[in-house]
């Protein structure tokens, strides 16, 4: 084998991992499908407009130093390339330019991160409909604002601080409508004290405010029954506040409903998942170091559980320790002192989390919807023909999707799978864990019939 | 359907051929976002209903961005940077087996 | 609440089509079925009707599937009708694609013996050994590597999807129950009854029908059966939607009626790992790419292994137990085709007529040697 260490996203975790392994002398590959690092979180941090940049704010530039010092480390950087396949023993298969390649390195670190939660509502597939963090994608990769009226609808930090950013950079916003239940703020009381231990953060979120306020941006709270109305794009948000039905014209409808972890590798590894009830989202089983119940198989960042930017460069850097120790390069001693200052931060980070998993708890007609929203977008299935097939004997979402195409389309339960199963947990009065999750398969994402079949011949072979 | 913030710096512009119309698009943008720009909307129509569809996440998880780029068909556009002379198809309905020509 | 006639176990396309022709018949049936991630020969496979090429030397086989596909679209018929779903069955024919000339020699020399052995029992076996150009004809997009096919006019496709559906919603518009979640653990034969012991629920019936696909080994001994059957792999790949361009489905490649293209043919004894290896894949992939050249570009969405259910000579077993009269066995793997057969004469001897003469040539016993 070539190489100790394969690397796959080059978000924060991955850069962090990446540069850990290095410092320690780990022959290190990194894969992400972008053609720069970053990820989400520091998208286009080393080319940004500095107008952009300076809008964004530190938080954002802060990963400018990191972005820049991944270029220029001693690692190989496979950027632009598509992991469409590992194997149990860690095979990873890639696609760049159109050329299919593998790699084989003992340790691995997926590091994919997270997604935005789908916000299954009506009419949210009409043209115009985005996710908040996608306005903010465009902002920093292209300086781009939404044209016309926005609304913003949803629940979770990332939906004021979009608005915020929005604002700052010239953009109508006609009206945020949050969604987060009343019950949510009493839920959120126990956890009070981890966010008073997070004053920067909470600084931040009551600047946010001020800032939304002084603009006059109609805003409104606990709205339920929410649809975007519109014929072939969206043309305005309708909701129920106090008992009142509003409408609110719009040209674009901005959706957020927090972030979920990507589990699409540790699922087609079939490592050991649990169902997370305060992130509402599965999180694989991994240790302090990353490491998953497939040896070797690390998970380091939001794809392990959502824990913010910060959190994310800490678990890279003890991931890439732990795969350091794995392969005999550091003792046991320097490995425990090498990670005692992160180990201690991270606790620092992951203290604010209660709070915000419980303040911004997304309501459960999002988490499992009904009627005749569109759940699975790709195949163009409703959340009451997936409840139908309950009726059918299905225990779980591999069944439902057998028999009702959900899941099947190109993004492969990326967008429905977390809904399918709340909407099956309902039916069946399950826990989401007992109901479980799609199984997920080769490719990871869809490729070519000709790049599989051009796989150059190995060796061994071991079969998933 | 987006605009560059007032007062960006003004990119370069190239020139991209979308369903055989030549538009202008900023250079170093991604094709979704140039399309956008454009006010190309929707970006396609879905195979099973030919329902309208646009963008919805920018990072590669939707898939609603496909369309067909200098003859490979179903490209996330989100991921794909314009190029000067791109020719770019709108996925109308189910992709064809063979590559889509030129007109 | 009147006592059950039947009691199913297996919720595949067997155990479906035999419930569903026992509902269809009268009878009060109980269907019992595992949960989420059983392996599930029925949800993998290739959704062919298929007649060529089966029963190379036995050709009781031959005729049993002829037989079924010739069923097959008034089984269709009517099953779309109770269940109000279509199946998207199409029947137009069927090649079996060859790429050099010992393929077509082999296949060559084995449909003749194959027709000839059908045509000593009085039938016709309907088929042609086409060269590259008549094939071109039927399916202009074939590549330039295929020198030639055989072809059959019985062959033709289903989409396995909606026909497991459908059965399932026509069981249930004809009165008989689904117990899904429930994996049998133990069976007792007393009083000329059957309890069926499933994960701690009882299920009591006089009739019992093991379709159990490979849990039928281990549950066919506890009524006085034998089912020698073990797994054996296919790997097979699933494209996007593609607007129609193939009607005639091949050996292993068929465009479904959803548009997508489903690319298969593999055989592993790999035990019980229904995973997908690289080797594998792009072996098939190669092989279709060569068929089809203008797949090449066609995104692949999904990848699979599926689990044959393989008796030791790969043809079916229909047994009722003597030991413990009112228990059957049926195990076969081709399911799909063999529906039409399985809902209509199976199920009536199943309900007490007396066993289709065909069926002495599918007993257990032919394994012991």
């Amino acid at each position: 084998m070539t190489h100790d260490l394969v690397i796959i996203g080059a978000g924060p975790a991955g850069m962090a991992a990446a540069l850990a392994a290095a410092k320690l002398g780990l022959k290190t590959a990194v894969f992400d499908e972008q053609s720069r690092p970053g990820g989400q979180i520091y998208r286009n941090v080393g080319d940004v407009a500095p107008q952009v940049g300076r809008l964004l704010g530190s938080d954002y530039l802060h990963g400018r130093p990191l972005a820049a010092r991944f270029l220029h480390a001693g690692i190989d950087r496979h950027l632009a390339t598509t992991v469409w396949d590992i194997t149990p023993d860690l095979t990873v298969s890639a696609i760049a330019g159109g050329r299919n390649f593998q790699l084989r390195a003992p340790q691995l670190i997926v590091a994919t991160g997270a997604m935005e939660r789908a916000s299954p509502l009506p009419g949210w597939t009409l043209p115009g409909v985005l996710n908040a963090g996608a306005a903010q994608i465009a902002l920093k990769s292209s300086g781009s604002i939404p044209s016309g009226r926005i609304v913003l609808a949803g629940c979770g930090p990332l939906l004021l601080l979009v608005a915020c950013q929005l604002l700052a950079a010239g953009a109508d916003i006609a009206g945020i409508v949050e969604t987060a239940p009343a019950a949510n703020r009493r839920a959120a009381l126990p956890a009070m004290a981890g966010a008073l231990l997070a004053p920067k953060l909470l600084a931040k979120g009551l600047a946010m405010i001020r800032r939304i306020r002084r603009a006059r941006v109609p805003w409104f709270i606990e709205a339920t029954d929410i649809a975007i109305e519109g014929d072939e794009r969206a043309e305005a948000l309708r909701f129920t506040v106090a008992g009142e039905r509003k409408r609110i014209a719009a040209d674009i409808v901005l959706l957020h409903h927090g972030v979920v972890p990507n589990t699409q590798i540790s699922r087609l590894l079939r490592v050991e998942h649990a169902w997370d009830d305060a992130q509402q989202a599965w999180r694989p089983h991994q240790d302090v170091f990353g490491e998953t119940s497939l040896s070797g198989f690390r998970i380091a960042g939001d794809g392990g559980g959502i824990a913010g930017v910060l959190a994310a460069a800490t678990s890279g850097e003890l991931a890439a320790i732990g795969a350091a120790y794995a392969l005999g390069r550091v003792s046991f001693e320097e490995r425990d002192r090498l990670t005692k200052a992160p180990r201690r931060a991270l606790r620092g980070q992951l203290r604010i989390r209660p709070f915000l998993d419980a303040l911004y708890r997304p309501p459960d007609w999002i988490t499992a919807p009904s009627g005749e929203t569109i759940v699975c977008r790709c195949e163009e299935v409703s959340a009451q023909e997936i409840a139908r097939m309950v009726d059918l004997g299905c225990l779980g979402p591999n069944q439902t999707k057998f028999f009702s195409r959900c899941g099947m389309g190109p993004c492969q339960g990326r967008i429905c799978g977390l809904g399918v199963t709340g909407i099956l947990a309902r039916e069946l009065s399950m826990t989401p864990a007992a109901v479980g999750a799609y199984r997920i398969r080769s490719p990871l994402k869809p490729v070519p019939l000709a790049a599989i079949g051009c796989v150059p011949a190995k060796e061994s072979e071991t079969p998933r | 359907m987006f605009e560059p913030m007032a007062g960006l710096a003004a990119k370069d512009r190239i020139t991209i051929q979308v369903d055989g119309r030549s538009l202008q698009v900023r250079k170093g943008i991604s094709l979704a976002m140039a399309l956008m720009e454009a006010n190309v909307v929707p970006l396609r129509r879905t195979p099973l209903s030919h329902a309208p569809r646009s963008p919805l996440c920018l990072m590669g998880v939707c898939f609603e961005c496909l369309c067909h780029v200098d003859g490979r068909q179903n490209i996330q556009s989100c991921m794909v940077e314009v190029v000067d002379g791109m020719n770019v198809r709108l996925a109308n309905g189910a992709r064809r087996v063979e590559a889509v020509r030129d007109a | 609440m009147s006592a059950l006639d039947t009691i199913v176990v297996g919720g595949g396309v067997v155990g479906l089509s035999i419930a569903y022709g026992l509902a269809k018949a009268g009878e009060r049936v109980r269907l019992l079925d595992e949960g989420d991630g059983a392996f599930r020969a029925a949800r993998g496979n290739f959704g062919l009707v298929w007649v060529q090429g089966k029963g190379a030397g036995k050709p009781t086989y031959a005729l049993w599937s002829m037989a079924a596909a010739k069923l097959w679209s008034g089984f269709a018929r009517e099953l779309e009708e109770i269940a109000g779903l279509g199946l998207q069955l199409s029947q137009p024919g069927g090649l079996t694609l060859c790429l050099d000339e010992s393929e077509l020699d082999r296949r060559s020399v084995m449909m003749a013996q194959l027709a000839a052995d059908v045509a000593a029992s009085g039938e016709t076996y309907p088929y042609d050994i086409l060269r590259a150009n008549a094939v071109r004809e039927l399916c202009p997009h074939v590549g330039p590597d295929v020198v030639g096919a055989s072809f059959c006019p019985l062959d033709g496709h289903v989409s396995p999807l909606r026909l497991l559906r459908a059965l399932t919603a026509a069981l249930l518009v004809l009165g008989g129950e689904l117990r899904t979640g429930r994996h049998v653990d133990a069976i007792e034969y007393r009083d000329a009854k059957f309890r069926i012991h499933a994960g701690g629920t009882t299920h009591v019936a006089a009739k019992l029908v093991l379709a159990a696909g490979l849990g039928n080994a281990g549950l066919a001994p506890m009524v006085g059966l034998n089912a020698p059957v073990k797994p054996i792999r296919g790997q097979v790949l699933i494209s996007e939607r593609v607007a129609p361009f193939l009607d005639l489905p091949t050996g292993s490649v068929r465009q479904t009626g959803d548009g997508g293209v489903q690319i298969g043919e593999s055989k592993e004894d790999v035990g019980f790992d229904d995973g997908t290896t690289i080797a594998e894949l792009s072996r098939i992939a190669e092989r279709a790419v060569r068929m089809f050249p203008v797949l090449a570009g066609v995104n692949i969405v999904r990848t699979w292994g599926a689990l044959r259910v393989m008796t030791p000579d790969g043809y079916p077993i229909y047994q009722a137990s003597a030991e413990c009269p009112g228990a059957f066995v049926v195990t076969c793997h081709s399911g799909v085709t063999l529906a039409a057969q399985h809902a209509d004469p199976l199920a009536r001897w199943i309900m007490g007529d007396a066993e289709p003469a065909v069926l002495a040539d599918f007993k257990a016993e032919r394994f012991h040697v």
